[in-house]
């Protein structure tokens, strides 16, 4: 294949990258030589099989799963990209191929340039050594040169702050210091691509926030940076622009701002795994189906939550009750709607009745986090009868309602988005 | 792994002293990639270091126990090979007999043991990070010549007792197979760290493994028990050279048979190139089965 021309400002080439698993490679860790000798058998029977059949050749494609299919991207030097996506959908397969530890099966990467990365602090400590003995050797590992870790010794160990300790074997560190310790190291590697995997994710804030700054500082230097992250703060800091993965495919390529948005939009909702029909045996009625979807309206851009609700009754039934909740992902009731207060009260018919629950703007009302939706049927007399108690989770990206930049978040701020207003109630009287 | 281009990357300008690394899948057989195993001397270096640092930490005796497994394992064979067995010792004293014979030995075996861990060991860096995979292996097998050398000074003990002392030329054949140890020690183990990462099995095989090809080796009896042509074809397993070379060149007695040297280094060299040919094709998947 020919390879597309390189460009002088370009620091990472990405073109058709694929990645695959075997299936059984990964779940079957452990797995010994007669599981072996027995699946090639096993195989060997199928094509037996096939060929008795007179199929050309059994089907061998479907224990395969494609982590990783048709990427293609390229950064520039100096950029900050960050790779966003739900779990599993490629990101660290994405890391894994670009830092050599796993070869692609298809399309190829060039890279210009030394290659760093921080897929995981703290690799390769071993707790029997010392700091200062981690220190080199972790280095080495992330591919320092011992002169470079000489030069750097006294600086890792100050921006670390263990000085005391360095040379007790790190298995007597609290995990604080330990991680410290790793990340310094890793954070004093200088090369010109650096591949960063969620490291921000631990440690206590105050040294999250100094990592943070040391990555601003390596992206500040002009070096080219792939930032994996769920932090969708951290992202937006960081980088310019922003590669959303789903299922192994580039979902979206662009400025920072605008892939968040779309990647917020699309993953607000996330169902629940109830298993329908979910049915009140004594009375003949439940819950056939419910689907629930989360979407911008193309005019204002507010998110609308929109929920199908299939009510089978398996005779008539008058006057049932139908009740949306709503509470925060760690249990605090936002809003519980039942018949009473709403009324929202119907006579089902024999089979398949539809309702449509429509709440508009709710990114308008609600604070930036995670969300539980539940909704069930009751008797007005009698109460509930079945409840969909999870059946959904939905995601409220941050909204800045004062303007100062900050999100309004439902753990620190409460679920509501409160339109207060404070201005002076007379005129500022002059300074004395 | 993949392969790098350090020179010239098809429609890549580059600037001096810069280096373009292509990413591309792998199929089939590669080269070694022993210019990037040069280029990671340094982590080969520190790996070492670790083992040998790492290996005695936490532990009472310390690098005592480099030579206390040898010297037991020499008294206890003295006693039941030597005293009660009568087997013979081609005229030497059975303890500095089978000592010569096990300390070339122990080296191979815990460097035979130790590569064929190497991977699995290592699987959290594997993982991880990148580096020439070959350096696990090396690092661990290598990682025996301290305790080998430990070793090696209750032998010069042993040797002034005896009163057997080696000729100048016959020390020059030592290094050489010491060099014959190493090189088949690297050899299974490589097979055995690439089969290892895949199927756990090796791990009960090691074991078995030694035991047999030491009593398929004239560490507690001599060579000189087989007839022609017999004891030439018994070069075939290389340590049968490393073991009577050791014996010749250090004590001074018995004979050398040269073509059995030389079978025994070919056999050596073809587990060492098969060996190292057969990881780089396995070390691919390291990453995922590990």
């Amino acid at each position: 294949m020919a390879l597309p021309p390189l460009k002088p400002n370009t620091a990472i080439q990405v073109v058709g990258l694929g990645k695959k698993y075997r299936i059984g490679g990964i779940i079957d860790r452990n797995k010994t030589l007669r599981d072996s000798l027995g699946s090639i058998t096993r195989s060997k029977l199928r094509a037996l099989r096939a060929w008795q059949r007179g199929e050309a050749r059994a089907r061998r494609a479907d224990n395969t799963f494609w982590a990783l299919r048709d990427v293609s991207f390229e950064v520039e030097r100096g950029e900050v990209l960050g790779v966003i996506g739900r779990n599993g959908a490629g990101k660290s397969t994405l890391l894994k191929v670009l830092t050599r530890i796993m070869p692609p099966d298809e399309g190829h990467a060039r890279i210009r340039g030394r290659v760093g990365s921080l897929l995981e602090v703290g690799t390769g400590f071993h707790g029997e050594l010392t700091g200062r003995e981690n220190i080199y050797l972790n280095g080495a590992i992330l591919g320092m040169h011992r002169f470079e870790i000489d030069r750097k010794f006294d600086e890792i160990v100050e921006f670390a702050g263990i000085a005391r300790f360095i040379d007790t074997p790190v298995k007597r560190y609290s995990s604080g210091m330990y991680l410290r310790l790793a990340f310094s190291v890793a954070a004093h590697l200088e090369p010109e691509i650096l591949l960063v995997d969620e490291v921000l994710a631990v440690g206590d804030a105050e040294f999250q926030k100094k990592c943070l700054g040391k990555m601003g500082d390596v992206a500040g230097e002009g070096r080219t940076v792939l930032f994996v992250s769920h932090n969708m703060d951290a992202v937006r800091q960081l980088c310019q622009s922003a590669l959303w993965l789903e299922r192994g495919n580039i979902q979206a390529l662009g400025p920072v701002g605008d892939v968040i948005k779309a990647y917020l939009a699309e993953t607000a909702l996330d169902r629940s795994a109830a298993i329908f029909p979910v049915m009140d045996p004594h009375h003949g009625i439940g819950i056939e189906d419910l689907r629930l979807t989360l979407a911008a309206a193309p005019d204002t851009g507010a998110l609308d939550l929109r929920v199908e609700l299939d009510v089978r009754a398996e005779a008539a039934l008058p006057r049932i009750g139908i009740g949306f909740g709503l509470m925060t992902d760690t249990g605090a009731r936002v809003a519980y709607l039942d018949e009473r207060l709403t009324d929202f009260v119907f006579d089902m018919q024999l089979g398949t009745n539809r309702f449509l629950l429509e709440c508009s703007a709710l990114d308008r009302l609600l604070a930036a986090g995670d969300y539980v939706v539940s909704v069930w049927l009751a008797m007005p007399d009698t109460g509930k009868l079945v409840e969909i108690d999870r059946a959904a989770s939905i995601r409220i990206p941050g909204a800045d309602l004062y303007g100062s930049g900050h999100y309004v978040d439902v753990h620190k701020h409460g679920p509501l988005l409160f339109p207060l207003q404070i201005r002076r109630a007379e005129p500022a009287r002059p300074a004395e | 792994m993949s392969v790098s281009e350090h020179t010239f990357a098809p429609g890549a300008e580059l600037a001096p002293g810069e280096q373009i690394t292509l990413i591309k899948p792998l199929r089939g057989w590669v080269s070694l990639g022993l210019d990037e195993v040069w280029r990671y001397r340094e982590l080969l270096f520190f790996f070492i270091w670790r083992d040998i640092k790492v290996r005695y930490k936490q532990t009472l005796l310390g690098a005592a126990w480099a030579i206390l497994q040898p010297v037991f394992t020499m008294i206890v064979f003295s006693i039941f090979f030597g005293r009660l067995a009568k087997i013979p010792s081609d005229g030497i004293p059975y303890p500095i007999f089978s000592y010569a014979g096990l300390l070339p030995w122990t080296f191979f075996a815990t460097g035979l043991t130790n590569g064929a861990n190497s991977i699995v060991r290592d699987a959290n860096l594997v993982k991880r990070v990148y580096f020439p995979r070959l350096i696990t292996p090396i690092s661990a097998v290598v990682g025996g010549l301290p305790d080998f050398f430990l070793a090696f000074l209750v032998l010069i003990g042993m040797m002034v007792y005896y009163g057997l002392f080696p000729t100048a030329a016959s020390l020059l054949l030592l290094p050489l197979c010491l060099l014959l140890a190493l090189s088949t020690s690297m050899g299974v183990g490589l097979w055995l760290a690439a089969l290892n990462a895949e199927y756990r099995d090796v791990r009960y095989v090691v074991p078995f493994l030694t035991q047999f090809w030491m009593y398929a080796t004239p560490v507690v009896y001599p060579s000189s028990l087989l007839d022609e042509p017999w004891r030439t074809l018994y070069g075939l397993n290389p340590l049968v050279s490393v073991v009577e070379g050791f014996r010749w060149s250090l004590l001074g007695q018995g004979e050398t048979v040269p073509l059995m040297f030389v079978l025994s280094a070919v056999a050596s060299l073809a587990l060492l190139v098969s060996g190292a040919f057969f990881f780089r094709r396995m070390e691919r998947r390291f990453a995922d089965v590990v």
